[in-house]
């Protein structure tokens, strides 16, 4: 287990450094100098010079290069290049409002997507099944952000129920006012592609020899789909919730964007816009590591909750 | 006659899908729509249809036909626009039609005589090479300009400059389905590529392309597009097709090069080598045929993810460029005209997307059932 654990992270090495060659290249070659980019329209040659000294994109290539690596192994980024906040802290503090949205949400939207993923199976081929699953093709094919748009003008602006859009200061005010309506677009938008995938997990399971030992013992059939098969099939479901799990925080973009949430989706966003290279750089870099430690997280609870499964 | 067994030849895999396909009457339904989008991209893109969209042929903020006449203009109150859609119920087509053929008439005959009087009067002078371009200008510049010729409601409705919400969607398609289907195109063809090549040769080749594989997949393709986008500062048609197909290419990598790993030992592929074809022949010629399903099925997916990520893209400001209409870019308008009451633009871009995607995805189940019944 533990060597399993020792090797999985050895073998982050050489992707990370794969990651950080990749982002090198394309902020340092692909967009340009990163002086002009960072100085502006309006500059001198001077000016041009020194903005290149400071950033040390003067030096030769490989010692660039090993600037970098040494910002990605100590974690300091540096500054941002638009508000002079270090990386370092702009990521720290937009972290919190991403999760607030983002946790409650991954938990409703799962326990839903594998409740109504259960229902549609045990009646798979029936009427309800078939419209529900063209309910969420249809669903899935509207933008994400006519979702965004509509729900935001039919419910926060014409009806009021909810604030357009803020972020307050205390946490129980940020969770119940104004998380409420981004986690219900979120909710809206995310079941109907996970209770797709959801059901093909559990149909998997439903024609399986165990079921009809289960059934033929005389189980109820709630204790069937609710036990039996649930937990079968759940092992697909976690690695899934898993490996999307680092991908949301960036996911949430829109979000965040829409709602003036402070949050990493919009800061990455933010950054885009201004060309805020070190802050694009540090989320790039932190996102990748994120997520290969929740694909060795996942693996690690796939071996937890099926004993079968060896880990090599 | 015990050998005269009658010679038939069996149907291949792409005949035999092709039946299955037949008989799934939602995958032909699909596949119409799908069709009839490709068409209407097609005509605009050559100019035959909805070339004049950027024409601002309605009064500003145009209510589509069937809701009438926006009375308050300018200042148009939120509710009069939904109050008015149970009245409008009332009357026939035929008497929808009306008020805009008039007015379109009447453009066309201005735009007529002006293009008329500016032809006649470059024929008396000396040859002008260029009159025939100035004419059309001016005839454009008399249209444009003629306000009191606009129409008071437009079949769909008018953006904030009265430029005709039908028009722009179909050249919003335009753009939409064509940066999908060519970043689509690009990325399946670097992952079948690449998938073939590391599949096929193994070894260290193998080791190096899932190393590349997985420094792309530890990144979430959103977060990648979008830095492709920051570091990119010149915008264009190209460089988003650019962006997407590179940062695209994984899924099909992966699925292609599993293929490749199980035919490579085949019969016939050993078959091939001691005829004497060589890597690149055995890799392309024998062995793609017989995974081309799947790489059709997923140059179908992308295609579809790839819209969507246009039309994000196109809103954000970061795809294609300003003056280009895209879906994407017709949503962001619609946001600002939405708190004003006027819903058309964001219904049409919108549905016309819904549409699209929805029809899209059905035929991408059923050509993936057809195509490999033993999934299903």
């Amino acid at each position: 287990m533990y060597a399993y654990i020792i090797r999985r992270l050895w073998q982050m090495i050489p992707t990370l450094l794969g990651v950080v060659l990749l982002v090198f290249i394309l902020f340092n070659f692909v967009g340009g100098d990163p002086a002009y980019v960072l100085a502006g329209k309006i500059s001198s040659a001077e000016q041009i010079e020194n903005i290149r000294r400071q950033l040390g994109v003067d030096q030769p290539y490989y010692v660039q290069l090993w600037i970098f690596i040494k910002q990605v192994v100590t974690g300091d980024f540096g500054a941002s290049w638009s508000t002079n906040e270090p990386v370092s802290q702009i990521i720290l503090t937009r972290l919190g409002p991403s999760l607030m949205i983002l946790i409650p949400w991954l938990i409703i939207s799962t326990l839903i997507a594998i409740g109504l993923a259960l229902a549609v199976a045990y009646v798979r081929g029936s009427l309800t099944d078939r419209a529900v699953m063209i309910v969420c093709t249809v669903g899935l094919s509207i933008s994400i952000l006519v979702y965004i748009i509509v729900f935001q003008y039919f419910f926060a602006y014409k009806l009021g129920w909810f604030p357009v859009q803020g972020w307050g200061n205390g946490f129980w005010e940020n969770l119940v006012v104004y998380s409420s309506l981004p986690i219900i677009i979120l909710l809206v938008v995310s079941i109907a592609p996970e209770l797709r995938l959801y059901r093909t997990f559990v149909l998997d399971e439903v024609n399986q020899d165990y079921v009809r030992t289960a059934r033929a013992k005389g189980v109820s059939e709630n204790r069937i789909m609710w036990v039996h098969v649930l937990r079968n099939a759940s092992i697909p479901i976690i690695t899934n919730v898993m490996a999307t799990l680092p991908g949301l925080l960036i996911g949430a973009f829109l979000i965040e964007s829409f709602f003036s949430i402070p949050g990493i989706g919009r800061e990455v966003l933010l950054a885009v816009n201004r060309s805020d290279f070190p802050v694009i750089k540090a989320i790039t870099i932190y996102v990748a590591v994120a997520t290969m430690v929740f694909n060795l997280l996942a693996d690690l609870t796939y071996k937890a909750v099926d004993p079968r499964v060896q880990l090599k | 006659m015990p050998y005269d067994v009658p010679h038939t030849v069996s149907p291949g895999l792409w005949v035999l899908a092709w039946r299955r396909l037949r008989t799934d009457r939602v995958a032909m339904i699909s596949m119409a729509i799908v069709f009839a989008f490709l068409v209407m991209m097609v005509l605009s893109a050559s100019g035959l249809i909805a070339k004049d969209w950027g024409v601002e042929s309605g009064v500003n903020y145009a209510p589509p036909s069937f809701l009438g006449e926006d009375l308050e203009q300018p200042k148009a109150a939120k509710d009069t626009a939904p109050a008015r859609s149970s009245a409008a119920d009332a009357p026939t087509p035929l008497d929808i039609k009306d008020p805009l053929a008039d007015a379109l008439a009447e453009i066309r005959g201005q735009s007529g005589k002006s293009a008329g009087s500016a032809t006649s009067g470059a024929d008396s002078d000396i040859v002008d090479p260029l009159a025939d371009v100035m004419a059309e200008i001016r005839a454009k510049g008399t249209t444009a300009t003629a306000v009191a010729a606009r129409a008071a409601t437009l079949p769909f409705g008018g953006d904030k400059w009265g430029r005709d919400v039908l028009k722009k969607t179909i050249k919003g398609s335009e753009t939409s389905i064509f940066v999908g289907l060519a970043g689509a195109l690009v990325a399946t063809f670097l992952g079948t590529v690449f998938g073939a090549v590391a599949g096929y040769y193994g070894k260290w080749t193998d080791d190096l392309f899932n190393w590349f594989y997985s420094v792309f997949t530890s990144m979430p393709s959103l977060l990648l597009i979008l830095a492709v986008a920051a570091v990119l500062q010149q915008k264009g048609i190209l460089t988003i097709i650019l962006i997407l197909g590179l940062t695209g290419w994984t899924g099909v990598f992966r699925l292609i090069r599993s293929e490749y790993l199980k035919h490579k030992g085949r019969e016939y592929v050993q078959a091939a080598d001691a005829i004497g074809a060589s890597n690149a022949r055995r890799m392309f010629v024998h062995i793609f045929p017989n995974v081309s399903h799947v790489v059709l099925v997923q140059l179908s997916i992308l295609t579809v993810a790839f819209i969507k990520f246009e039309v994000i893209l196109s809103f954000l400001g970061l795809g294609v460029p300003v003056d280009v209409v895209s879906w994407g870019s017709m949503l962001n308008e619609a946001q600002n005209e939405l708190i004003l009451g006027k819903w058309w633009q964001l219904a049409a871009a919108g549905t016309a997307m819904a549409l699209l995607v929805t029809a899209f995805s059905l035929f991408t189940d059923s050509l993936r059932d057809a195509l490999d019944p033993k999934l299903k």
